[in-house]
């Protein structure tokens, strides 16, 4: 059994504590050790998104970042992206523009989302596309997705 | 016949039921599942496409520490010539339980061998390694005309070809072949004055759902076994384990967690019955996850095949006949789609004289799995581009020939149904009047195309309870899992039926304890179908709610009338009650009111679509990148608009990735080479543009609001639209499945 290293983090502004070991990736911590299942695992290697979340201000796919990597540093997940009485503005345009199905991919795309519009707080549709291309949906086609990130960005 | 009346719910776009949880990370999949004492299962899988198990030696895994269990084979019941039944006909169980865990052949790469139960997934990982497996290595065959030849090394010793009811004396790869008739196939030819003959290749594709299969089990000490999985169906998950496991159907049951996709990939059974065997043998809750790779090697995907279209139309534009050959890859096991493409190819159109002939044939691939409309996407490619060089030749615009030619209620399929009421035409008219189509089209090596497509839809069982809240709410309890918005949808015709706005229902997909039987979330019968039994439950709910009035007024139930809402008196007596403040007086008229009902209803209907693709050719890379997109389709009614609109889309763009890039790719070995999510390359949205929608509404005259489904037939049209649109665009036909830049460039002739 390999052994385990402590951890403390700050996850959704709440100072973290967890053991965990060298192999684990963050992807795994949040599900497996914290119970965060939000971020969800689609190809634990990068390719499709589902697991992306924002550390240090930067979107990454939590998959590709090991667990010991996040000591001293912050994580926003989809769980801290809704205010305890209201839902965040890109929450509500993804309900509103009926942007998901399965919504699966949705976790990742709203966290993706998020890190764009804190950059670029209102990006042209090509810049949705582009930036959002790293977050693979297969159930919509991404219209309605590219249409509430255009809209949450209005509304913001 | 549907009511014809102005809808209260029906045509609105509320907010879906479980959105919040579902964009606040909170809705559970089945691999969110945690329960105290949980071990973790992991598969190990073959690396041949073809070869005997000669021996599995678990020992080293066993002592490996952590490992709880493993589970081969043998720890299935012996199935060999049994049948079982799954309620949609009868397949032998030994090619069930094979596919499960193999016994003696590994028939394809991918193909689980043993599974480990360890205290975590990378133990049950790294034990997976020491288990020790000798095979005898066999040639694998890897394409289906191969498969065909009587030399071609056969997968399974016993199989012989049934063939129009005779069965064959020697075995062979080709599992069945069935055929179609109508009218006189040479007269037919006879007649045309033009004929087109052409062949098709199409490639091995997956549904490329995000989330990989799951299951957790656990077998209670009483016999009583739960699942909790990701799945279209949970009671055909509890149908195949009673199977597989042989055991009773009412020691089962089976959770439905919420589902991260399934285009049909997610009804047949993987994980599950090994996470089964794992937690029978340990005692413990085993919870089974499936990665990337597992996913593409290990589960069904929808099969390659070489199709042959032969269609004659006179030189006045009537189609006099049409032919095909339909050769389909099963996989490891008999079943692939071939009857599906049968019946789909040439059902758009008005045909006097048709022979179909499919072939279904099994190859050292993954078993086969649905994907939306199954089989009718490789059919169409060969049809709808021969319907369009058809059109070229006798010089009509391709639309219109279809107008020319298209079917209407009470034209006869090939495979035997006379249409009811449909919307073909209505569809190819949308297109053709769309901006779209009218809009110029002539840049260099710009192109534009249409296609149009049929699936048939089923209906199949559903059942639903309706409890009525005193708060004039209702909680509606089913059993179709929501994949895409359908407890919106089915929640929304309880809703109309008994007058309250869809919020004012709340919706419980709940296990197979807790609700009748209902069929899978499959051939586009969800809304129509399980809508159908929120509809009759509620109107028992309805029913109940006028007995109570007429109990409150003292006045005969048929005294009693309900419209918009409201019970009123129509005795001439002044009495009136909303439905709100009638469920509040429930208890003082004798208690609980809950409705039911448990349908199974005949009338699909089948939905029809027509798309029109620009796109643009790129001559020196060979890419060809899709400009706009319209797809029209009859939706019968559109329950929720803007769910419709959505399958039309994630349709389409599944189309698009099949038509231009998707395909498993092997070595001759019969490995899949691209078995991950960055080199099987499904469509991002940088690669598109909007999919813009015109939703037709002919009402389906078998469901009381018109309802038709929706989800499969989007993705029938875009491979045959853009092949047809290339050609407008370079002048050459692809014929030939994804239209992938390489190909592109040899079909240019500059590779």
């Amino acid at each position: 059994m390999a052994r385990k290293t402590h951890v403390q983090t700050q996850i959704n502004g709440d100072s973290v504590e967890f053991l965990c070991e060298a192999r684990q990736s963050l992807l795994e911590v949040l599900r497996d050790e914290l119970q965060l299942t939000g971020a969800k695992e689609g190809c634990n290697n990068g390719n499709c998104g589902a697991c992306s979340v924002i550390l240090d201000g930067r979107l990454v796919n939590s998959c590709l970042v090991l667990g010991v990597e996040t000591g001293g540093k912050v994580v926003e997940t989809v769980e801290g992206l809704a205010a305890p009485d209201r839902l965040h503005p890109i929450q509500d345009a993804f309900l509103e523009n009926a942007a998901l199905q399965c919504g699966i991919c949705t976790p990742g795309f709203l966290m993706s989302a998020k890190a764009l519009l804190d950059n670029n707080p209102n990006p042209t549709e090509p810049e949705v596309r582009y930036w959002l291309a790293g977050n693979l949906c297969r159930c919509t086609g991404y219209d309605k997705i590219v249409r509430a990130v255009l809209d949450a960005a209005a509304a913001m | 016949m549907p009511e014809k009346k102005e809808y209260k719910v029906i045509g609105t776009r509320p907010i879906r039921h479980d959105g919040v949880d579902k964009v606040t990370g909170r809705a559970l999949y089945g691999a969110d599942f945690h329960t105290a004492g949980l071990l973790h299962g992991r598969v190990l899988r073959s690396p041949h496409a073809h070869a005997r198990i000669l021996s599995i030696d678990t020992s080293r895994a066993e002592a490996y520490p952590g490992v709880k269990a493993i589970v081969t084979a043998k720890d299935l019941p012996d199935a060999a010539d049994k049948v079982a039944d799954l309620g949609e006909g009868a397949v032998h169980l030994k090619y069930l339980c094979d596919n499960i865990l193999a016994s003696d052949k590994a028939l394809y790469k991918g193909h689980a061998i043993a599974a480990v139960a360890a205290t975590n997934a990378h133990i049950a990982e790294e034990a997976c390694a020491l288990i020790d497996v000798a095979y005898e290595v066999l040639p694998p065959v890897l394409e289906v005309r191969q498969a065909m030849e009587p030399a071609a090394p056969l997968l399974h010793e016993t199989l012989k070809t049934g063939s129009l009811g005779e069965t064959a004396e020697e075995p062979s790869n080709v599992a069945s072949h069935l055929q179609h008739k109508k009218g006189d196939i040479e007269a037919g030819f006879a007649e045309a004055d033009v004929i087109i003959e052409r062949e098709f290749v199409t490639g091995t594709v997956h549904q490329g759902y995000i989330e990989p299969h799951n299951a957790t089990a656990l077998y209670n000490p009483d016999g009583q076994l739960t699942v909790w999985c990701s799945t279209q169906g949970a009671f055909t998950v509890r149908e195949q384990l009673t199977e597989i496991l042989q055991y009773p159907i009412s020691k089962i049951k089976v959770v439905p967690m919420e589902i991260g996709g399934g285009f049909g990939g997610k009804i047949n059974v993987y994980v599950e019955p090994v996470a089964a065997l794992l937690a029978k043998k340990t005692g413990k809750p085993v919870k089974v996850l499936m990665n990337r790779a597992d996913v593409f090697e290990g589960t069904g995907p929808t099969p390659a095949s070489f199709i042959r279209v032969k269609m004659g139309a006179t030189k006045d534009g009537k189609l006099t006949a049409a032919q095909t050959h339909l050769a389909f890859e099963a996989g490891a096991y008999p079943g692939s789609p071939v009857g599906a493409g049968a019946m789909c190819i040439f059902a758009p159109y008005d045909i006097a004289n048709v022979l179909i002939d499919g072939y279904d044939v099994v190859v050292n691939k993954p078993k086969s799995a649905p994907y939306r409309a199954p089989g009718a996407t490789n059919a169409a490619f060969g049809s709808e581009t021969v319907i369009d060089e058809l059109a070229k030749e006798l010089n009509i615009d391709a639309l219109e020939f279809r107008i020319m030619n298209g079917a209407k209620e009470g034209v006869k399929r090939a495979d035997g149904p006379v249409f009811p009421r449909i919307g073909f035409i209505e569809s190819v008219e949308a297109a053709k009047q769309h901006p779209h189509y009218t809009s110029p089209n002539g840049k260099k090596h710009h192109g534009r195309g249409v296609a149009s497509g049929f699936w048939f839809n089923i209906g199949l069982a559903s059942s639903v309870s309706i409890s009525v809240n005193p708060d004039g709410t209702i909680n509606l309890v089913e059993g179709s899992t929501d994949i895409g918005g359908t407890r919106a949808s089915i929640a929304m015709q309880a809703a109309e039926v008994l007058g309250i706005p869809a919020e004012s229902v709340n919706p419980s997909v709940v296990d197979t304890n807790s609700v009748g039987y209902t069929a899978v979330t499959g051939g586009s019968r969800t809304t129509f179908a399980t809508g159908y039994a929120a509809y009759e439950a509620a109107q028992d709910v309805k029913r109940q709610l006028i007995a109570r009035a007429a109990k409150l007024w003292e006045v005969d139930e048929e005294d009693v009338q309900f419209a918009d809402g409201e019970f009123s008196c129509i005795n001439g007596k002044e009495a009136q009650l909303s439905f709100h403040d009638l469920s509040a007086r429930l208890g003082e008229t004798g208690g609980p009111v809950v409705g039911s009902a448990a349908v199974n209803p005949p009338g699909a209907g089948g939905a029809f679509a027509t798309h029109i693709v620009d796109l643009e050719v790129d001559e020196d890379t060979g890419k060809v990148q899709i400009l706009r997109y319209t797809a029209t389709q009859d939706a019968g009614k559109a329950i929720h608009p803007s769910y419709v609109e959505g399958q039309i889309q994630g349709g389409v763009v599944q189309g698009i990735g099949w038509a231009l890039n998707e395909e498993y790719i092997y070595n001759a070995e019969g490995t899949m080479t691209n078995a991950s999510f960055l080199d099987y390359r499904i469509p991002t949205c940088l690669d598109l543009p909007m999919i813009d929608t015109v939703i037709v509404e002919v009402p389906n005259p078998g469901h009381p609001y018109g309802v038709r489904g929706v989800g499969e037939v989007p993705i029938v049209p875009p491979p045959a639209a853009i092949a047809n649109a290339i050609y407008d665009a370079i002048g050459i036909r692809m014929t030939e499945l994804p239209m992938s830049p390489d190909r592109m460039l040899k079909a240019m002739g500059k590779i």
